[in-house]
């Protein structure tokens, strides 16, 4: 149980994948303009991440050390294509939002990192926890990049318009700049707020 | 088949679409490479040579062999599996034939695998249906976007290593913030061509 707790607290702040490691931020950013695109995305990695650690860490005996990247990527590739053929059946418009957003979950350094960090040397069911949290730390910084520039950019969230009509879109927010700024001040806040207890890591950043 | 011109996809690629700067693709390695420019250049290198032979590559593959047996869910496998493999012997031929190219970029094909860049770009060229010359104009311009991007932000990360930079930003936050002033800058481009 313990071990549960650090492992959530350790994928939510501590650890988080975002603004601690820089990690998977290449194929991710340019669903952010949008809250239910950033749920969707954060909800399709959260599945990837989870279960492509449970199935490294299941399989991690027999795995040659040699050929384990080989086989990680393809164990990954596999969830992502359930994820992508689900959305295709039953989100059609979310799949086409998404684009080859989805489709790059694959090289999303995330669900890699953990499977070689984490779930190499873990036992199954802690892997699935772990995965299942950073996906939520990730999420979570994900909706608050999406939740300010889906604000600023089109005065609404969810879709619903939330600022009257004397508000003027900032457009510059649904462009890419906004989101490069926007990643600029969550790490810049969240270095405030969760200051490094262990300075340099390193190696965190691929 | 879209009729726009191999040519004003490839500029469109390099300025209005830049992979970086539009797309967010490639990021990770961008952030933890950008800190040199002779390196910077390399990886851009080896990035644009990758890019142009694998978008050839995967178009072949896909609509050669995936499309006739109906497997184009199988897609991201397959692709993935060209890339690495294609990298795999490409590091190979140029650790046995040119020594000393190895050493320059040799160290940086693994880590092409893992860039969203590449898969991204085989994955946008089957969306938007383009066909085996639009591909290629594609791959070597969202190749030399990228490099492009960059080697300026290296250059721009080397003015900046005697700046006071606000603590919480050294590192990752401040490249990014520096990424966003240069998109801007990049959204000037936006009215010569357009694709998409």
């Amino acid at each position: 149980m313990k071990e549960v707790m650090r492992v959530v607290k350790a994928g939510i702040y501590k650890d988080n994948p975002v603004f601690r490691q820089i990690l998977g931020i290449c194929s991710s950013l340019a669903v952010t303009n949008l809250l239910t695109n950033s749920f969707v995305m954060g909800v399709g990695l959260m599945f990837v991440t989870a279960f492509s650690s449970f199935t490294v860490s299941l399989i991690r005996v027999f795995t040659p050390k040699h050929i384990r990247m080989m086989v990680q990527t393809l164990i990954i590739s596999a969830y992502v294509i359930m994820l992508d053929i689900f959305l295709k059946a039953y989100f059609p418009s979310m799949s086409k939002a998404l684009g080859p957003y989805v489709g790059l979950i694959i090289t999303n350094c995330i669900i890699m990192g953990r499977a070689e960090a984490f779930a190499q040397n873990n036992k199954p069911f802690i892997s699935f926890i772990d995965g299942l949290m950073m996906g939520v730390g990730y999420t979570i910084v994900l909706m608050a990049v999406a939740f300010v520039r889906e604000l600023l950019g089109f005065g609404s969230l969810f879709g619903i318009q939330i600022l009257g009509d004397g508000w003027v879109n900032w457009t510059l927010m649904i462009m890419p700049p906004g989101a490069f700024f926007m990643i600029g001040i969550v790490i810049w806040a969240s270095s405030r707020l969760f200051p490094k207890e262990d300075q340099e890591k390193g190696g965190a950043k691929v | 088949m879209i009729e726009i011109n191999p040519l004003v996809i490839f500029f469109a690629s390099i300025f209005t679409n830049n992979m970086i700067l539009s797309n967010f693709l490639g990021m990770c390695s961008f952030i933890a490479v950008s800190s040199e420019i002779k390196t910077s250049l390399s990886l851009g290198q080896a990035v644009t040579f990758v890019l142009a032979t694998t978008s050839v590559l995967n178009y072949l593959v896909y609509h050669l062999i995936l499309v006739p047996l109906g497997l184009e869910y199988l897609r991201f496998i397959v692709f993935i599996i060209v890339i690495a493999a294609f990298v795999q012997l490409v590091e190979m031929i140029i650790e046995r034939y040119f020594e000393s190219l190895y050493y320059s970029l040799g160290i940086f094909l693994p880590l092409i695998t893992v860039n969203c860049a590449i898969l991204g770009v085989s994955l946008f060229m089957i969306i938007r249906d383009y066909d085996l010359i639009q591909s290629f104009a594609f791959g070597v311009g969202s190749g030399l976007g990228w490099t492009l991007a960059i080697v300026a932000m290296a250059g721009i990360r080397k003015k900046i290593m005697g700046a006071k930079i606000p603590k919480g930003l050294e590192g990752a936050g401040i490249t990014l913030i520096i990424t966003g002033i240069m998109a801007l800058a990049f959204l000037g481009f936006s009215g010569i061509v357009q694709i998409q």
